[in-house]
């Protein structure tokens, strides 16, 4: 295996939590700044996942800023890859890249699109953008993995509204059929698609009972408790395992900001103005989280 | 050609009265002059020398002969069951960790039934995915339109940054593998059923985006692809003794086409003949009459196939005599072009 660099935090203390949360805030200004950049994007559908990638990010993933390529490295598959706008702060702010170059977000011929591109940006494990396949890269990763003797695991996040898509489950079956303990599905719960709420366009529940009739480990947890969270993901059994794992995250989608949660309104949208300055001081007071 | 493959011939013009099945396993037969059963075989060879070289296949071990390279590196083969989007999405994955999948399955499911995961998770990241379809065209005959494979070539030749080659017989294909191994991004390979009669004597030296000239001529280019490249040449004897001197081309190389030989063909023989195995919009002629075009070259061209339209259920040569593209049939629509052109 060789060097294995220790992840930027590790222990679950207070520091920790406070840490945590305070870059998931940043994951949520990030976006809103970015997106007044860009004119228009995804806020609720980052604003759900913002503890999952603090905690993924900041205490859990096996990675190395600067060695992106390193083949031993823990990989991220975000399948549901609109919330691209709040991976690409947090990629930054590890040292992949320059953080200015985040404001070129959008603008023409800029590696910083609405989803993520793996041959333009540091530090993106696959390009994504088309729903339903990332869990099948990840399978693709995780058979790598074992093929090589690489121990690193393969973190998939998912939307519950991306459940719908077939790929996804011909992926969870390949998954316990290959005994991919090395896989780890993330379900971003966030309850809305764009037409609504997930359990009126496509019902995805019950999750946990689907998941685990393919064959699947489940877990179950609050997607904005970081405390939780770091607790489920510090349990997960070793990845050299037979058994896939997923962990459902029930979260909210537009989580942080009142006027966006569970609204369907802001799957994509925009802030100008006195809306702007309202949201970035609400997020900034914390009052959602 | 050989003896055996004239056996195998009959089997694949229908003319054999054998199953499915039973033609795939022929006792007797020298299986190495039949493409796909050459498929496993090859690749496990190469990945003998090249621990990066992995199989995947969607429950077709059989058919495409994975199980050739399965049996010698059984850790490096994948079976996904009937998922082909899973199987190359997960390709796309290995590849994305240091490997070069092929993944196989038949071709209309290949490129119909994955066409976005070949564009988005192969094409688009420049990942060296090897997309392997086979039993392509009307080969399958009459398991209908499901497997038929005519659009293939048409959407795959879309996608930018996917190269799109055609083989022509076993020794041809065991080229285009080696030659693959070597090719940085994403990849089709279109196959036909595993019976296409031997065109090459033996493995040829392919040079990357060069088709092969077979024959020369001054009359007129048949410019052929895949399962068609053997009829075409056949239909060139039997036009040489009409006095029609025909240039035959093996454009394997269809994505990117070898533009030079198109123009050079137009400017010495006159007038262009293109025969594939597939619907006509959009494939191969499609492509030849686009380099005219673009090149504000007029000549009287000829795309030759499958009409815009689903084929009838038949045995594979009832259907190839009925849309004309048997070594007869290729011959009488050269002549028509010809004679048209002189009109």
């Amino acid at each position: 295996m060789g060097e294995r660099p220790v992840p930027p935090t590790a222990t679950a203390g207070t520091d920790l939590i406070e840490r945590l949360s305070e870059r998931a805030r940043f994951v949520r200004t990030e976006t809103v700044r970015l997106t007044r950049i860009a004119g228009a994007g995804h806020y609720s559908a980052v604003f759900s996942c913002a503890e999952l990638f603090s905690v993924l990010y900041y205490s859990r993933l096996r990675i190395d800023p600067a060695r992106p390529d390193w083949p031993g490295r823990d990989r991220f598959v975000l399948s549901k890859g609109h919330a691209a706008i709040g991976l690409y702060p947090v990629l930054a702010d590890l040292g992949y890249f320059d953080p200015s170059e985040l404001d070129t977000y959008t603008r023409l011929g800029s590696p910083f699109g609405d989803h993520p591109d793996m041959n333009k940006i540091p530090g993106v494990d696959f390009s994504s953008g088309s729903l339903g396949h990332g869990l099948s890269v990840s399978v693709g990763m995780a058979l790598a993995g074992r093929l090589s003797s690489l121990d690193y695991r393969v973190y998939c996040m998912l939307g519950d509204g991306e459940l719908a898509e077939g790929q996804v489950w011909e992926a969870a079956m390949a998954a316990s059929h290959f005994g991919l303990g090395n896989v780890v599905a993330i379900v971003d719960a966030n309850q809305l698609g764009i037409d609504g709420f997930v359990r009126d366009v496509m019902a995805a529940e019950p999750i946990e009972q689907r998941f685990a009739a393919f064959g699947w480990q489940t877990h179950r947890v609050d997607g904005h408790d970081l405390r939780a969270l770091l607790e489920v993901f510090g349990a997960l059994p070793d990845q050299a395992g037979r058994r896939p794992q997923v962990i459902i995250a029930d979260t909210i989608k537009g989580k942080g900001v009142k006027r966006m949660e569970l609204s369907p309104d802001w799957h994509v949208g925009n802030l100008a103005g006195a809306d702007y300055d309202d949201v970035m001081a609400e997020l900034g007071r914390g009052e959602g989280s | 050609m050989t003896t055996q493959a004239q056996d195998q011939s009959e089997i694949f013009n229908g003319t054999a009265a054998v199953g499915f099945k039973d033609a795939r396993s022929a006792d007797g037969t020298d299986t190495r002059a039949i493409p796909a059963f050459v498929f496993g075989e090859e690749l496990a060879a190469l990945a003998d020398s090249d621990p990066r070289v992995v199989v995947l296949t969607a429950d077709l071990g059989r058919s495409n002969r994975a199980l050739d390279f399965a049996a010698r590196h059984p850790d490096r083969f994948v079976n996904v069951g009937i998922a082909e989007k899973n199987m190359v999405t997960i390709a796309a994955g290995m590849a994305s960790c240091g490997y070069v999948p092929f993944a196989a399955t038949f071709g209309s499911f290949a490129a119909l039934l994955c066409a976005e995961q070949i564009r988005t998770d192969c094409a688009y990241p420049g990942l060296p995915v090897r997309i392997v379809g086979h039993h392509s065209g009307m080969s399958m005959g009459f398991y209908g339109t499901s497997h038929h494979s005519l659009e293939d070539l048409g959407m795959m030749r879309t996608i930018a940054g996917l190269t799109v080659v055609c083989a022509t017989d076993a020794h041809h294909l065991r080229a285009l593998l080696r030659l693959s191994l070597h090719h940085p991004g994403a990849m089709y390979l279109r196959l036909g059923r595993g019976r296409d009669p031997q065109v090459y004597d033996a493995v040829p030296d392919l040079v990357p985006g060069r088709a092969v000239t077979l024959r020369d001529g001054d009359d007129l280019t048949i410019i052929a692809t895949g399962s068609e490249t053997h009829p075409a040449l056949e239909a060139a004897a039997i036009l040489a003794e009409r006095g029609v001197s025909a240039r035959v081309l093996d454009m394997w190389t269809i994505s990117p086409l070898d533009r030079d030989a198109v123009r050079a063909a137009a400017a010495e023989t006159g007038a262009i003949l293109t025969v594939e195995e597939g619907n006509v919009t959009g494939g191969l002629g499609s492509a030849v009459a686009e380099v005219l075009a673009d090149a504000g070259v007029s000549v009287p061209l000829r795309r030759h196939g499958v009409p815009d339209e689903h084929v009838p259920v038949g045995p594979p040569a009832a259907l190839y005599a009925h849309y004309q593209l048997d070594a007869p049939g290729i011959a009488a629509v050269a002549q028509d072009l010809l004679k048209g052109s002189q009109a």
